[in-house]
Protein backbone atom coordinates (compact mmCIF):
# COMPACT_ATOMS: atom_id res chain seq x y z
CA UNK A 1 0.00 0.00 0.00
CA UNK A 2 1.52 3.61 -0.97
CA UNK A 3 1.95 5.29 2.13
CA UNK A 4 0.12 8.01 2.45
CA UNK A 5 2.21 10.20 5.59
CA UNK A 6 -1.03 10.96 7.53
CA UNK A 7 -1.11 7.84 9.17
CA UNK A 8 1.64 9.54 11.48
CA UNK A 9 -1.06 11.42 13.13
CA UNK A 10 -2.92 7.95 13.89
CA UNK A 11 0.44 6.09 14.61
CA UNK A 12 0.54 5.18 18.62
CA UNK A 13 -0.49 8.10 20.79
CA UNK A 14 0.50 10.81 18.35
CA UNK A 15 -2.80 12.77 18.13
CA UNK A 16 -3.12 12.25 21.79
CA UNK A 17 -0.15 13.96 22.44
CA UNK A 18 -0.79 16.74 19.94
CA UNK A 19 -4.14 17.48 22.25
CA UNK A 20 -2.39 17.02 25.23
CA UNK A 21 0.34 19.70 23.98
CA UNK A 22 -2.83 21.86 22.63
CA UNK A 23 -4.07 21.83 26.30
CA UNK A 24 -0.89 23.13 27.39
CA UNK A 25 -0.91 26.00 25.17
CA UNK A 26 -4.31 26.67 25.74
CA UNK A 27 -4.21 26.79 29.81
CA UNK A 28 -0.86 29.16 29.42
CA UNK A 29 -2.80 31.54 27.16
CA UNK A 30 -6.37 31.64 29.47
CA UNK A 31 -4.51 31.96 32.38
CA UNK A 32 -2.34 34.57 31.44
CA UNK A 33 -5.49 36.48 29.51
CA UNK A 34 -7.96 36.25 33.25
CA UNK A 35 -5.14 37.88 34.92
CA UNK A 36 -4.30 40.64 32.22
CA UNK A 37 -8.15 41.49 32.06
CA UNK A 38 -8.11 41.88 35.83
CA UNK A 39 -4.99 43.76 35.83
CA UNK A 40 -5.75 45.77 32.81
CA UNK A 41 -8.96 47.08 33.76
CA UNK A 42 -7.21 48.42 37.08
CA UNK A 43 -4.14 49.58 35.05
CA UNK A 44 -6.98 51.40 31.97
CA UNK A 45 -8.68 53.26 35.60
CA UNK A 46 -5.10 54.47 36.72
CA UNK A 47 -3.72 55.35 33.08
CA UNK A 48 -6.63 57.62 33.09
CA UNK A 49 -5.83 59.79 36.20
CA UNK A 50 -4.96 62.96 35.54
CA UNK A 51 -1.20 62.81 37.18
CA UNK A 52 1.92 63.83 35.31
CA UNK A 53 4.20 61.14 37.19
CA UNK A 54 1.64 58.21 37.35
CA UNK A 55 1.14 59.07 33.19
CA UNK A 56 4.91 58.57 32.59
CA UNK A 57 5.12 55.48 34.85
CA UNK A 58 2.51 53.75 32.57
CA UNK A 59 4.01 54.98 29.31
CA UNK A 60 7.36 53.73 30.09
CA UNK A 61 5.30 50.14 30.94
CA UNK A 62 3.76 50.32 27.80
CA UNK A 63 6.92 50.90 25.97
CA UNK A 64 8.83 48.59 27.27
CA UNK A 65 6.49 45.94 26.83
CA UNK A 66 6.09 46.85 22.94
CA UNK A 67 10.02 46.77 22.31
CA UNK A 68 10.77 44.10 24.39
CA UNK A 69 10.38 40.76 22.33
CA UNK A 70 8.37 38.12 23.73
CA UNK A 71 10.85 35.84 23.66
CA UNK A 72 13.14 37.96 25.29
CA UNK A 73 11.37 38.63 28.25
CA UNK A 74 10.57 34.84 28.29
CA UNK A 75 14.11 33.91 28.78
CA UNK A 76 14.69 37.20 31.04
CA UNK A 77 12.17 35.75 33.23
CA UNK A 78 13.26 32.21 33.22
CA UNK A 79 16.72 32.06 33.13
CA UNK A 80 17.16 35.30 35.16
CA UNK A 81 15.05 34.54 38.03
CA UNK A 82 17.01 31.26 38.37
CA UNK A 83 20.23 33.05 37.78
CA UNK A 84 19.86 35.81 39.78
CA UNK A 85 16.62 35.21 42.05
CA UNK A 86 17.52 31.74 42.58
CA UNK A 87 13.82 30.78 42.36
CA UNK A 88 13.40 28.20 40.14
CA UNK A 89 10.48 28.84 37.68
CA UNK A 90 8.74 26.12 35.97
CA UNK A 91 8.28 27.11 31.71
CA UNK A 92 4.67 27.38 32.33
CA UNK A 93 4.98 29.46 35.21
CA UNK A 94 7.51 31.39 33.51
CA UNK A 95 5.21 31.96 30.40
CA UNK A 96 2.09 33.10 32.49
CA UNK A 97 4.14 35.52 33.97
CA UNK A 98 5.41 37.30 31.04
CA UNK A 99 2.53 36.58 28.84
CA UNK A 100 0.46 38.73 31.78
CA UNK A 101 3.21 41.18 32.22
CA UNK A 102 2.29 41.84 28.22
CA UNK A 103 -1.46 41.26 28.41
CA UNK A 104 -1.77 43.39 31.22
CA UNK A 105 -0.35 46.19 29.45
CA UNK A 106 -1.97 45.62 25.88
CA UNK A 107 -5.47 45.34 28.08
CA UNK A 108 -4.46 48.67 30.31
CA UNK A 109 -4.71 50.53 26.88
CA UNK A 110 -7.65 48.93 25.42
CA UNK A 111 -9.35 49.63 28.78
CA UNK A 112 -8.14 53.62 28.83
CA UNK A 113 -9.15 54.50 25.79
CA UNK A 114 -12.47 52.79 25.58
CA UNK A 115 -12.98 54.67 28.90
CA UNK A 116 -12.40 58.08 27.08
CA UNK A 117 -14.30 57.02 24.26
CA UNK A 118 -17.50 57.04 26.74
CA UNK A 119 -19.40 60.61 26.60
CA UNK A 120 -18.68 62.54 29.58
CA UNK A 121 -22.62 63.25 29.88
CA UNK A 122 -22.69 59.47 31.03
CA UNK A 123 -20.36 60.33 33.63
CA UNK A 124 -22.14 63.75 34.16
CA UNK A 125 -26.14 62.02 34.73
CA UNK A 126 -24.74 58.94 36.97
CA UNK A 127 -23.22 61.98 39.07
CA UNK A 128 -26.43 63.94 38.55
CA UNK A 129 -28.46 60.92 40.04
CA UNK A 130 -26.52 61.02 43.03
CA UNK A 131 -24.55 57.65 42.30
CA UNK A 132 -20.76 57.91 43.96
CA UNK A 133 -17.67 57.47 41.51
CA UNK A 134 -17.75 53.35 42.52
CA UNK A 135 -21.26 53.22 40.95
CA UNK A 136 -20.99 55.46 38.08
CA UNK A 137 -17.73 52.94 36.97
CA UNK A 138 -20.16 49.99 38.37
CA UNK A 139 -22.91 50.15 36.80
CA UNK A 140 -22.90 52.79 33.76
CA UNK A 141 -19.07 53.68 32.69
CA UNK A 142 -17.83 49.27 32.76
CA UNK A 143 -20.89 47.55 31.06
CA UNK A 144 -20.12 49.91 28.09
CA UNK A 145 -16.28 49.69 28.56
CA UNK A 146 -17.02 45.94 28.16
CA UNK A 147 -18.58 46.29 25.33
CA UNK A 148 -16.60 48.32 23.14
CA UNK A 149 -13.54 46.52 24.36
CA UNK A 150 -14.77 42.89 23.39
CA UNK A 151 -13.34 42.47 19.69
CA UNK A 152 -10.04 43.92 20.67
CA UNK A 153 -9.90 42.03 23.43
CA UNK A 154 -10.70 38.71 21.92
CA UNK A 155 -8.09 39.73 19.20
CA UNK A 156 -5.34 40.23 22.19
CA UNK A 157 -6.77 36.03 23.33
CA UNK A 158 -5.95 34.91 19.66
CA UNK A 159 -2.82 37.06 19.41
CA UNK A 160 -1.66 35.32 22.80
CA UNK A 161 -3.00 31.81 21.66
CA UNK A 162 -0.45 31.74 18.66
CA UNK A 163 2.39 33.46 20.56
CA UNK A 164 2.60 30.78 22.88
CA UNK A 165 4.18 28.90 20.59
CA UNK A 166 7.25 30.49 21.30
CA UNK A 167 7.45 29.00 24.92
CA UNK A 168 8.84 25.78 23.65
CA UNK A 169 11.87 27.97 23.45
CA UNK A 170 12.24 27.42 27.85
CA UNK A 171 11.48 23.84 27.50
CA UNK A 172 7.49 23.69 28.02
CA UNK A 173 6.09 20.87 25.53
CA UNK A 174 3.19 22.22 23.87
CA UNK A 175 1.47 21.78 20.73
CA UNK A 176 4.02 22.74 18.12
CA UNK A 177 6.80 21.22 20.10
CA UNK A 178 5.27 18.30 20.03
CA UNK A 179 4.55 17.99 16.27
CA UNK A 180 8.32 19.20 16.28
CA UNK A 181 9.28 15.78 18.36
CA UNK A 182 6.52 13.99 16.37
CA UNK A 183 8.08 14.81 13.35
CA UNK A 184 11.74 14.19 14.33
CA UNK A 185 10.74 10.57 15.47
CA UNK A 186 9.13 9.74 12.26
CA UNK A 187 11.97 11.66 9.98
CA UNK A 188 13.07 8.14 8.59
CA UNK A 189 9.99 6.22 8.01
CA UNK A 190 7.63 8.68 7.24
CA UNK A 191 9.16 11.97 4.86
CA UNK A 192 6.31 13.56 4.84
CA UNK A 193 4.53 14.04 8.16
CA UNK A 194 6.03 17.22 8.42
CA UNK A 195 3.30 18.59 6.05
CA UNK A 196 0.47 16.29 7.96
CA UNK A 197 1.83 17.12 11.70
CA UNK A 198 1.99 20.64 11.16
CA UNK A 199 -1.28 20.92 9.18
CA UNK A 200 -2.53 19.51 12.18
CA UNK A 201 -1.19 21.83 14.17
CA UNK A 202 -2.76 24.71 11.94
CA UNK A 203 -6.29 22.98 12.17
CA UNK A 204 -5.97 22.78 16.11
CA UNK A 205 -4.92 26.54 16.28
CA UNK A 206 -8.04 27.61 13.52
CA UNK A 207 -10.27 25.52 15.95
CA UNK A 208 -9.62 27.12 19.20
CA UNK A 209 -9.17 30.53 17.67
CA UNK A 210 -12.35 30.62 15.65
CA UNK A 211 -14.90 30.14 18.22
CA UNK A 212 -13.65 32.76 20.46
CA UNK A 213 -13.83 35.01 17.32
CA UNK A 214 -17.46 34.04 16.85
CA UNK A 215 -18.05 34.76 20.08
CA UNK A 216 -17.22 38.01 20.43
CA UNK A 217 -19.21 38.76 17.23
CA UNK A 218 -22.30 37.24 18.97
CA UNK A 219 -21.63 39.06 21.99
CA UNK A 220 -20.65 42.29 19.82
CA UNK A 221 -24.08 42.49 18.40
CA UNK A 222 -26.07 41.36 22.04
CA UNK A 223 -24.26 44.45 23.63
CA UNK A 224 -24.77 46.50 20.60
CA UNK A 225 -27.08 49.99 21.07
CA UNK B 1 -40.94 84.63 52.38
CA UNK B 2 -39.30 82.16 54.43
CA UNK B 3 -36.08 79.97 53.66
CA UNK B 4 -35.35 79.90 50.15
CA UNK B 5 -34.94 76.75 48.73
CA UNK B 6 -31.62 77.22 46.94
CA UNK B 7 -29.81 80.33 47.28
CA UNK B 8 -26.77 81.29 45.75
CA UNK B 9 -23.79 84.26 46.36
CA UNK B 10 -21.37 85.87 44.85
CA UNK B 11 -20.64 82.73 42.54
CA UNK B 12 -17.61 83.11 40.63
CA UNK B 13 -16.26 80.90 37.95
CA UNK B 14 -13.10 81.42 35.39
CA UNK B 15 -11.35 78.52 32.76
CA UNK B 16 -7.96 78.53 32.68
CA UNK B 17 -7.62 81.61 30.30
CA UNK B 18 -9.16 83.66 32.97
CA UNK B 19 -11.88 84.80 31.03
CA UNK B 20 -14.96 84.46 33.82
CA UNK B 21 -17.99 82.57 32.94
CA UNK B 22 -19.63 83.19 36.05
CA UNK B 23 -19.25 86.55 37.18
CA UNK B 24 -20.14 87.25 40.75
CA UNK B 25 -23.63 85.90 40.41
CA UNK B 26 -26.46 86.13 43.74
CA UNK B 27 -29.43 84.19 43.37
CA UNK B 28 -32.30 82.41 45.16
CA UNK B 29 -35.66 80.77 45.00
CA UNK B 30 -38.40 79.98 46.72
CA UNK B 31 -40.05 76.57 47.25
CA UNK B 32 -42.30 75.56 44.40
CA UNK B 33 -41.25 78.35 42.43
CA UNK B 34 -40.38 77.78 38.42
CA UNK B 35 -37.45 80.04 37.29
CA UNK B 36 -36.66 80.18 33.82
CA UNK B 37 -32.88 81.83 32.67
CA UNK B 38 -32.63 83.15 29.23
CA UNK B 39 -30.00 84.30 27.57
CA UNK B 40 -27.72 84.38 24.39
CA UNK B 41 -25.33 80.97 23.94
CA UNK B 42 -22.29 81.23 26.08
CA UNK B 43 -23.82 83.58 28.70
CA UNK B 44 -22.89 81.25 31.37
CA UNK B 45 -26.35 79.95 32.03
CA UNK B 46 -25.79 76.19 31.51
CA UNK B 47 -22.40 76.62 32.83
CA UNK B 48 -24.46 78.11 36.12
CA UNK B 49 -26.89 75.02 35.99
CA UNK B 50 -24.17 72.11 36.58
CA UNK B 51 -22.45 74.99 38.63
CA UNK B 52 -25.08 74.21 41.55
CA UNK B 53 -25.20 70.78 41.72
CA UNK B 54 -21.58 71.01 41.27
CA UNK B 55 -20.84 69.01 38.55
CA UNK B 56 -18.46 71.94 37.70
CA UNK B 57 -15.84 73.30 40.16
CA UNK B 58 -16.34 77.09 41.43
CA UNK B 59 -13.91 79.58 42.00
CA UNK B 60 -15.75 81.16 44.69
CA UNK B 61 -18.60 82.06 46.43
CA UNK B 62 -21.42 80.31 48.62
CA UNK B 63 -24.40 77.66 47.57
CA UNK B 64 -26.95 76.96 49.92
CA UNK B 65 -29.66 74.23 49.96
CA UNK B 66 -32.27 75.05 52.38
CA UNK B 67 -30.00 77.64 54.28
CA UNK B 68 -27.01 74.79 54.63
CA UNK B 69 -24.21 75.35 52.56
CA UNK B 70 -22.69 72.44 50.31
CA UNK B 71 -19.99 74.01 48.23
CA UNK B 72 -17.15 72.56 50.15
CA UNK B 73 -18.81 69.32 50.67
CA UNK B 74 -16.99 66.68 48.99
CA UNK B 75 -17.75 63.48 50.54
CA UNK B 76 -21.57 63.64 50.73
CA UNK B 77 -21.92 65.81 47.66
CA UNK B 78 -23.93 62.56 46.08
CA UNK B 79 -26.61 63.39 49.62
CA UNK B 80 -26.91 67.22 47.66
CA UNK B 81 -27.26 65.91 44.08
CA UNK B 82 -30.10 63.34 45.17
CA UNK B 83 -31.78 66.49 46.35
CA UNK B 84 -31.23 68.20 43.15
CA UNK B 85 -32.51 66.74 39.93
CA UNK B 86 -31.11 67.52 36.63
CA UNK B 87 -31.90 66.62 33.23
CA UNK B 88 -29.56 67.29 30.37
CA UNK B 89 -29.85 68.75 26.72
CA UNK B 90 -28.23 65.15 25.26
CA UNK B 91 -31.27 62.94 26.86
CA UNK B 92 -28.08 60.51 28.25
CA UNK B 93 -30.02 57.41 29.04
CA UNK B 94 -28.03 54.75 29.93
CA UNK B 95 -27.83 52.85 27.02
CA UNK B 96 -26.91 49.57 28.57
CA UNK B 97 -29.85 49.06 30.16
CA UNK B 98 -33.77 48.80 29.45
CA UNK B 99 -35.73 52.11 30.30
CA UNK B 100 -36.81 50.50 33.41
CA UNK B 101 -33.74 49.72 34.36
CA UNK B 102 -32.21 52.99 34.09
CA UNK B 103 -35.37 54.53 36.14
CA UNK B 104 -34.82 52.27 38.95
CA UNK B 105 -30.68 52.07 39.30
CA UNK B 106 -30.35 55.62 41.55
CA UNK B 107 -33.69 55.07 43.84
CA UNK B 108 -32.49 51.28 44.31
CA UNK B 109 -28.60 52.53 44.89
CA UNK B 110 -28.51 55.61 46.14
CA UNK B 111 -31.61 55.58 48.11
CA UNK B 112 -31.59 51.54 48.76
CA UNK B 113 -35.02 51.53 48.21
CA UNK B 114 -37.52 48.70 48.24
CA UNK B 115 -37.75 47.63 44.63
CA UNK B 116 -41.16 46.61 44.19
CA UNK B 117 -42.53 49.92 45.35
CA UNK B 118 -39.54 51.93 43.29
CA UNK B 119 -41.01 49.74 40.35
CA UNK B 120 -44.70 50.70 40.69
CA UNK B 121 -43.59 54.46 41.04
CA UNK B 122 -41.94 54.06 38.15
CA UNK B 123 -44.69 52.82 35.87
CA UNK B 124 -46.76 54.82 37.29
CA UNK B 125 -44.83 57.83 36.51
CA UNK B 126 -44.11 56.38 32.73
CA UNK B 127 -47.74 55.84 32.11
CA UNK B 128 -48.21 59.50 32.97
CA UNK B 129 -46.00 60.29 30.45
CA UNK B 130 -47.16 58.07 27.72
CA UNK B 131 -44.28 55.36 27.51
CA UNK B 132 -45.82 52.49 29.61
CA UNK B 133 -45.29 50.21 26.97
CA UNK B 134 -41.64 51.22 26.10
CA UNK B 135 -40.29 50.04 29.84
CA UNK B 136 -38.65 46.84 28.39
CA UNK B 137 -36.81 48.87 25.53
CA UNK B 138 -33.47 50.12 25.12
CA UNK B 139 -32.88 53.45 25.02
CA UNK B 140 -31.64 52.69 21.29
CA UNK B 141 -35.26 52.35 20.31
CA UNK B 142 -36.83 55.14 21.63
CA UNK B 143 -37.04 58.66 19.55
CA UNK B 144 -35.39 61.75 21.28
CA UNK B 145 -38.48 63.24 22.78
CA UNK B 146 -39.36 59.79 24.71
CA UNK B 147 -36.06 59.74 25.88
CA UNK B 148 -36.48 63.32 27.35
CA UNK B 149 -39.11 62.37 28.84
CA UNK B 150 -37.77 58.87 30.38
CA UNK B 151 -35.36 61.04 31.18
CA UNK B 152 -37.36 63.67 33.25
CA UNK B 153 -39.29 60.68 35.07
CA UNK B 154 -35.61 59.64 36.17
CA UNK B 155 -34.88 62.27 37.72
CA UNK B 156 -38.63 62.61 38.98
CA UNK B 157 -38.04 59.12 41.07
CA UNK B 158 -35.23 60.50 42.98
CA UNK B 159 -37.61 62.52 44.90
CA UNK B 160 -35.79 66.12 43.98
CA UNK B 161 -36.89 68.69 46.25
CA UNK B 162 -35.87 71.10 43.18
CA UNK B 163 -35.13 70.10 39.62
CA UNK B 164 -32.62 71.62 36.97
CA UNK B 165 -33.40 71.61 33.66
CA UNK B 166 -30.85 72.46 31.14
CA UNK B 167 -32.18 72.82 27.58
CA UNK B 168 -33.90 69.90 27.49
CA UNK B 169 -35.59 70.81 23.98
CA UNK B 170 -32.32 72.31 22.07
CA UNK B 171 -31.49 68.60 20.80
CA UNK B 172 -35.02 67.33 19.60
CA UNK B 173 -37.09 68.21 16.51
CA UNK B 174 -39.89 70.74 16.74
CA UNK B 175 -42.27 67.96 16.48
CA UNK B 176 -40.72 66.54 19.63
CA UNK B 177 -40.19 69.82 21.66
CA UNK B 178 -43.94 70.19 22.30
CA UNK B 179 -44.32 66.33 24.05
CA UNK B 180 -41.58 67.15 26.38
CA UNK B 181 -42.65 70.40 27.69
CA UNK B 182 -45.80 69.41 28.47
CA UNK B 183 -44.47 66.97 30.90
CA UNK B 184 -42.78 70.09 32.10
CA UNK B 185 -45.52 72.14 32.05
CA UNK B 186 -47.42 69.15 34.11
CA UNK B 187 -45.00 68.78 36.73
CA UNK B 188 -44.22 72.78 37.47
CA UNK B 189 -48.64 72.60 38.30
CA UNK B 190 -47.93 69.79 40.88
CA UNK B 191 -46.25 72.59 42.02
CA UNK B 192 -42.66 71.29 41.78
CA UNK B 193 -39.41 73.93 42.31
CA UNK B 194 -37.75 74.50 38.69
CA UNK B 195 -35.15 75.77 37.13
CA UNK B 196 -34.67 76.17 33.36
CA UNK B 197 -32.66 77.22 30.91
CA UNK B 198 -34.43 77.45 27.65
CA UNK B 199 -34.29 78.90 24.08
CA UNK B 200 -38.33 78.30 23.76
CA UNK B 201 -39.79 81.27 24.81
CA UNK B 202 -43.43 80.38 24.36
CA UNK B 203 -42.83 78.43 26.96
CA UNK B 204 -40.58 80.42 28.83
CA UNK B 205 -43.48 83.09 29.25
CA UNK B 206 -45.95 80.10 30.03
CA UNK B 207 -44.64 78.22 32.88
CA UNK B 208 -42.17 80.68 34.52
CA UNK B 209 -42.96 82.70 37.76
CA UNK B 210 -39.96 84.52 37.14
CA UNK B 211 -37.48 84.98 34.12
CA UNK B 212 -34.04 85.79 34.54
CA UNK B 213 -31.99 87.29 31.98
CA UNK B 214 -28.42 86.32 31.43
CA UNK B 215 -25.33 87.86 29.89
CA UNK B 216 -21.57 87.77 29.81
CA UNK B 217 -21.82 86.12 33.32
CA UNK B 218 -23.82 88.07 34.85
CA UNK B 219 -27.96 88.24 35.56
CA UNK B 220 -28.61 91.58 33.79
CA UNK B 221 -32.42 91.15 34.29
CA UNK B 222 -34.80 89.44 36.82
CA UNK B 223 -38.74 90.30 36.34
CA UNK B 224 -42.00 88.70 35.71
CA UNK B 225 -42.65 86.85 32.73
CA UNK B 226 -45.51 89.39 31.11
CA UNK B 227 -43.02 92.41 32.04
CA UNK B 228 -39.57 90.47 30.57
CA UNK B 229 -41.57 89.50 27.62
CA UNK B 230 -43.84 92.76 26.85
CA UNK B 231 -41.95 95.27 28.50
CA UNK B 232 -38.23 94.58 28.82
CA UNK B 233 -36.56 96.95 30.96
CA UNK B 234 -32.69 96.79 29.48
CA UNK B 235 -31.52 97.32 26.82
CA UNK B 236 -29.69 94.14 26.32
CA UNK B 237 -33.19 92.37 27.08
CA UNK B 238 -34.74 94.01 24.68
CA UNK B 239 -31.99 93.43 21.79
CA UNK B 240 -31.99 89.87 22.61
CA UNK B 241 -35.56 89.47 22.36
CA UNK B 242 -35.86 91.27 19.21
CA UNK B 243 -33.75 88.50 17.46
CA UNK B 244 -36.65 85.84 18.02
CA UNK B 245 -38.41 88.65 15.76
CA UNK B 246 -37.99 88.21 11.70
CA UNK B 247 -39.77 90.84 9.89
CA UNK B 248 -42.26 90.47 7.04
CA UNK B 249 -40.81 90.25 3.46
CA UNK B 250 -43.61 91.56 1.21
CA UNK B 251 -43.76 90.90 -1.90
Amino acid sequence: MQNMGIEVLFKGINSLRLWQGLWVTIRIALISMVFSIVLGFLLGMVMNIPNKIIKFICRIYLEIVRIMPQLVLLFLVYFGAAKHLGMNLTGETAAVIVFTFWGTAEMGDLVRSALISIPKHQYDSGYGLGLNKWQVYLYIILPQTIRRLLPSAVNLLTRMIKTTSLVALIGVVEVLKVGKQIIDASRYTNPTAALWVYGAVFFMYFIICFPFSRLSRVLEKKFAD
Amino acid sequence: MGQPILEVEHLKKSYVNNVPILDDVSFSMQKGEVVVIVGPSGCGKSTFLRCINRLEAIDSGVLKLNGVSYENEKKNISKVREKIGMVFQSYDLFPNMTILNNLLLAPLKVQKRNKEEVKKEAEQLLDRVGLLDKKDNYPRQLSGGQKQRVAIVRAMLMHPEIMLLDEITAALDPEMVREVLQVVLELAKTGMTMLIVTHEMEFARSVADRVIFMDKGNIVEENTPEQFFDNPQTDRAKQFLNSFHYETVKK
